[in-house]
């Protein structure tokens, strides 16, 4: 649990971040967006202290993150950054060993949880560990840069736009990546971004910020269906808030009674895939199969445009 | 072609320069030509492999203490807290490179007396700009989002600068300390002037007894030092520059 309670930063004149209060539960994803200069990255920040306040209290699982050494209390807490700034003349396995390293593991301990770490994001250990950042593609340093940062197994991982750097699929996959550790190792991750759709996504919660302001804290499906007027309004008003809704929500949640003819749609598909099957197959409804396989009713047109509405 | 004639020019160079001070007298027929009157060929007052070793050693030891200098200073005004001496540190670096080695000599002998201890302080100053220009800018190339990461990996400013900062510099402080010692090279044969043992007596015997087999010694020696050392210094950068991957990038 993190509480934000009142936190500003100044630079000089300006108010970076003007009076911040927000608390994030543990075990959940909480994702800050905004436009650049937002106050994003400084919010981020003073959470592992790279910035410290000017005013507010920051506390961490109910201790005052102001009375923990700066070094110590960054230790504890995963960081990564856009372009994974790995140490680009340590091997991989040296750069995932950076924080046991400091914090003074035994080797056998800290090699372990390299391979660990490694075979967590399907690279193997011996085709990797002794490589070189700059022997790697893109989303393989990504990939590196998230498990240096979880090497310690941190309970709180900041992320400052991890996927900035990377081309669509690449991003989309470490999208997936993240969700799947984040649900496997019940971490709390607060993730910054300027994307809308990678909030909507990624986010149990958003925070939108605007001149350092937080203009609205709550669930996607919030945001989207009752946005703050003004700037929040604005950013989610376009012309794919119908389809942000839907992919939101499974075909679980929405699925009836009956049958259709066609091939079946899987019940953990999004509301957004069931449509565009429904749309490209020209059809009003299409039968629905459960984990197993079995069908276990259908999804309608009807219903999915009942989902995708906003407020009569 | 460049991998094969590298490593035989090297060889070449290694040999010629263990020949000329080892077996002096090997060359005594290539020399006669620029001697008169009989005077000796081959430089006879003194050995020249322990004047070759005397010049090492003083380039050596003004390289180090060159480096110790211009490392500490350059490193200290990239830190914040030092980050205002910057123009003063440049300034007084900068005139030790433009006030002429031998003027400093002039000056060092009064307080210092004659022999190494002027010579030294003359090669320190001449030597310190190349280093302590590349320590600035080596550690202002290192990558902002490396730095960050270190800062947010937990490591205190001690470990940011040995394990990533310097580390990374390396490369480009190395080719500053090859300069360095480049010139120190040829620099130190004037400390022959005060009294300092090196090879720039070879050369001023010559000069004095107008023996220019003499001269051709001692210049020549000097010289293939200074190429192999330059060459050797080259080597051991680009091994750095590899393991950092930074060759890669260059290179493309
Ligand atoms: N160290 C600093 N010194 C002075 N001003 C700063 C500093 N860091 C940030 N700022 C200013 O504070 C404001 C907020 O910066 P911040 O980095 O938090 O924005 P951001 O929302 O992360 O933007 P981006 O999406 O471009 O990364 C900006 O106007 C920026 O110029
Ligand atoms: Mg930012």
């Amino acid at each position: 649990m993190i509480e934000l309670e009142h936190v500003s930063r100044r630079f000089g004149e300006q108010l970076a971040v003007d009076d911040v209060s927000l608390s994030v539960a543990r075990g959940t994803i909480t994702v800050i967006v905004g436009t650049s200069g937002s106050g994003k990255s400084t919010t981020l920040r003073m959470i592992n202290r790279l910035i410290e306040p000017s005013s507010g209290t920051i506390r961490i699982d109910g201790k005052d993150t102001a009375a923990v050494p700066g070094e110590e209390l960054r230790r504890g807490i995963g960081y990564v950054i856009q372009g994974n700034g790995l140490f680009p003349h340590w091997t991989v396995a040296r750069n995932i060993a950076t924080v046991p390293t400091l914090l003074g593991w035994e080797a056998g301990r800290t090699e372990k949880r390299v391979d660990e770490l490694l075979s967590l994001f399907s690279m193997r250990s011996e085709d990797f560990a002794k490589k070189f950042p700059h022997q790697l593609s893109g989303g393989e340093q990504q990939r590196v840069g998230v498990a240096r940062a979880l090497a310690a197994e941190p309970g709180l991982l900041l992320m400052d736009e991890p996927f900035g750097a990377l081309d669509p699929i690449i991003r989309a996959k470490a999208q997936e990546d993240l969700l799947a550790v984040q649900r496997r190792l019940g971490i709390t991750v607060v993730l910054v971004t300027h994307d809308m759709e990678e909030a909507i996504h990624l986010g149990h919660k958003i925070a939108v910020m605007d001149g350092g302001k937080l203009l609205q804290y709550a669930p996607p499906a919030e945001i989207l269906a009752n946005p703050a007027h003004g700037f929040v309004e604005r950013l989610v008003n376009g012309v794919d808030r119908p389809f942000r809704l839907l992919s939101l929500s499974t075909v679980a949640t929405i699925v009836e009674p009956g049958t259709a003819d066609g091939p079946p749609l899987a019940e953990t598909a999004t509301l957004r895939d069931a449509l565009s099957e429904l749309l490209w197959l020209k059809r009003d409804a299409l039968p629905v199969a459960g984990p197993d396989g079995s069908l276990i009713g259908r999804v309608s047109l009807a219903a999915l445009r009942a989902h995708a509405g906003g407020p009569a | 072609m460049s991998r094969i004639i590298g490593p035989i020019a090297r060889l070449a160079a290694l040999g010629l320069l263990l020949a000329l001070v080892l077996k002096p007298e090997w060359f005594v027929p290539v020399l006669k030509p620029f001697t008169e009157n009989n005077a000796p060929v081959i430089y006879n007052q003194g050995s020249l492999l322990s004047l070759t070793l005397y010049h090492l050693g003083l380039v050596a030891i003004a390289s180090l203490i060159g480096t110790a200098l211009a490392l500490v200073m350059g490193v200290f005004v990239t830190r914040k807290a030092g980050a205002e001496f910057l123009p003063l540190s440049r300034s007084l670096v900068n005139i030790g490179q433009t006030f002429p080695p031998v003027a400093v000599l002039a000056l060092a002998v009064p307080v210092v007396g004659f022999g190494v201890k002027p010579t030294l302080i003359a090669l320190v100053l001449y030597g310190l700009l190349p280093i302590f220009e590349n320590t600035i800018t080596g550690l202002k190339e290192v990558p902002e989002n490396v730095v960050e990461a270190a800062r947010g990996m937990g490591l205190d400013p001690t470990q940011q600068l040995f394990r990533v900062e310097l580390p990374l510099a390396l490369p480009v402080i190395l080719a500053g300390i090859r300069l360095s010692v480049v010139i120190n090279m040829g620099t130190a044969t004037i400390g022959s002037t005060v009294a300092a043992k090196g090879l720039g007596e070879v050369i001023i015997a010559g000069l004095l007894t107008s023996n220019t087999s003499f001269i051709l010694q001692g210049g020549i020696i000097v010289a293939l030092l200074a190429v192999l050392i330059y060459d050797g210094l080259a080597i051991l950068e680009r091994r750095v520059a590899k393991r950092t991957g930074r060759l890669a990038e260059v290179a493309g």
